[in-house]
């Protein structure tokens, strides 16, 4: 088994409310997040699939084709867009780091071929990340 | 769905490599350079990784502000700007960064309760970097 790691960038703003809470309980519980006209990150993703090596290309996956995927599937979706207005995810979800990992692996899952999907990994910040493998 | 969030701090802090178990000979050889009685200091990198799963009323495995406070407040505030051999924490142990690992993973693992911690790694330059699970 040998694991691949694809990188992209994407740049967003987001910010966060739960509807259900009081305003004060926004504020205490999101702090300078609660801002409703939104703030934005540069955030890296990282995308690791996992597979046995094809002896015939040498490959676990054929990159071309997972960038197309990663392309098509989020960074159309999300690069320079207001993921709370503009990611049908996060009309229900807080678009947390948490849920935007959780997002992202929901979103590739399905649309990979060959290779399988063995992390999500998005950084918010340079020193705050979010991994998710998928686990219920 | 479960998640893993990883946070990471900087703190400098001096020490000095040597063993009351060894003669002076021994600690020269084992320690090299890092011997030296006036001690030495890192620009040490801590990445902190909690895990649970992700609330529904908050998007979040647990609140930042709460895991930035434990870590200001039991690991900082203890270990930046300090000389390491001169701690309490190192009365019995070598201040090596292995032994950091598990003195800084002891105190988390008994303090901070939010959220299940997973690992603890440190860079003691760009060169080294150590983690631990705890020994389960």
């Amino acid at each position: 088994m040998v694991y691949l790691t694809r990188k992209a960038e994407f740049a967003a703003s987001h910010y966060y409310h739960n509807p259900d809470f009081t305003p004060e309980e926004n504020r205490r519980v999101f702090g300078k997040c609660n801002n409703p006209n939104g703030h934005g990150h540069n955030y890296t993703l990282e995308v690791t699939v996992k597979g046995e090596v094809d002896p015939r290309s040498g490959f676990v996956v054929d990159l071309k084709q997972l960038k197309e995927v990663l392309n098509r599937e989020v960074l159309d979706a999300m690069d320079h867009r207001f993921l709370n207005k503009e990611v049908p995810e996060f009309s229900t979800k807080i678009p947390t780091t948490e849920n935007l990992a959780i997002a992202i692996w929901q979103r590739l899952a399905t649309k990979l071929k060959a290779a399988q999907l063995h992390r999500v990994r998005v950084y918010e910040t340079p020193d705050l990340f979010v991994d998710f493998y998928g686990e219920a | 769905m479960k998640a893993h969030l990883t946070r990471r701090y900087v703190f400098s802090a001096s020490h000095r490599l040597h063993s009351n178990a060894m003669s002076d000979t021994e600690n020269a050889a084992t320690y090299g350079k890092c011997n030296n009685p006036y001690g030495h200091g890192h620009n040490y990198a801590l990445e902190v990784t909690v895990s649970g799963h992700v609330a529904e009323a908050t998007g979040m495995v647990c609140n930042l502000v709460d895991l930035d406070g434990f870590v200001h407040s039991e690991i900082l505030e203890r270990f930046d700007r300090e000389n390491l051999n001169l701690r309490p924490e190192f009365d019995r142990i070598v201040p090596t960064t292995e032994n950091l690992c598990t003195t800084i993973y002891d105190i988390l693992q008994r303090g901070f309760t939010q959220a299940h911690l997973e690992r603890i790694r440190i860079e003691e330059t760009m060169m080294n970097s150590f983690e631990y699970e705890g020994d389960n």
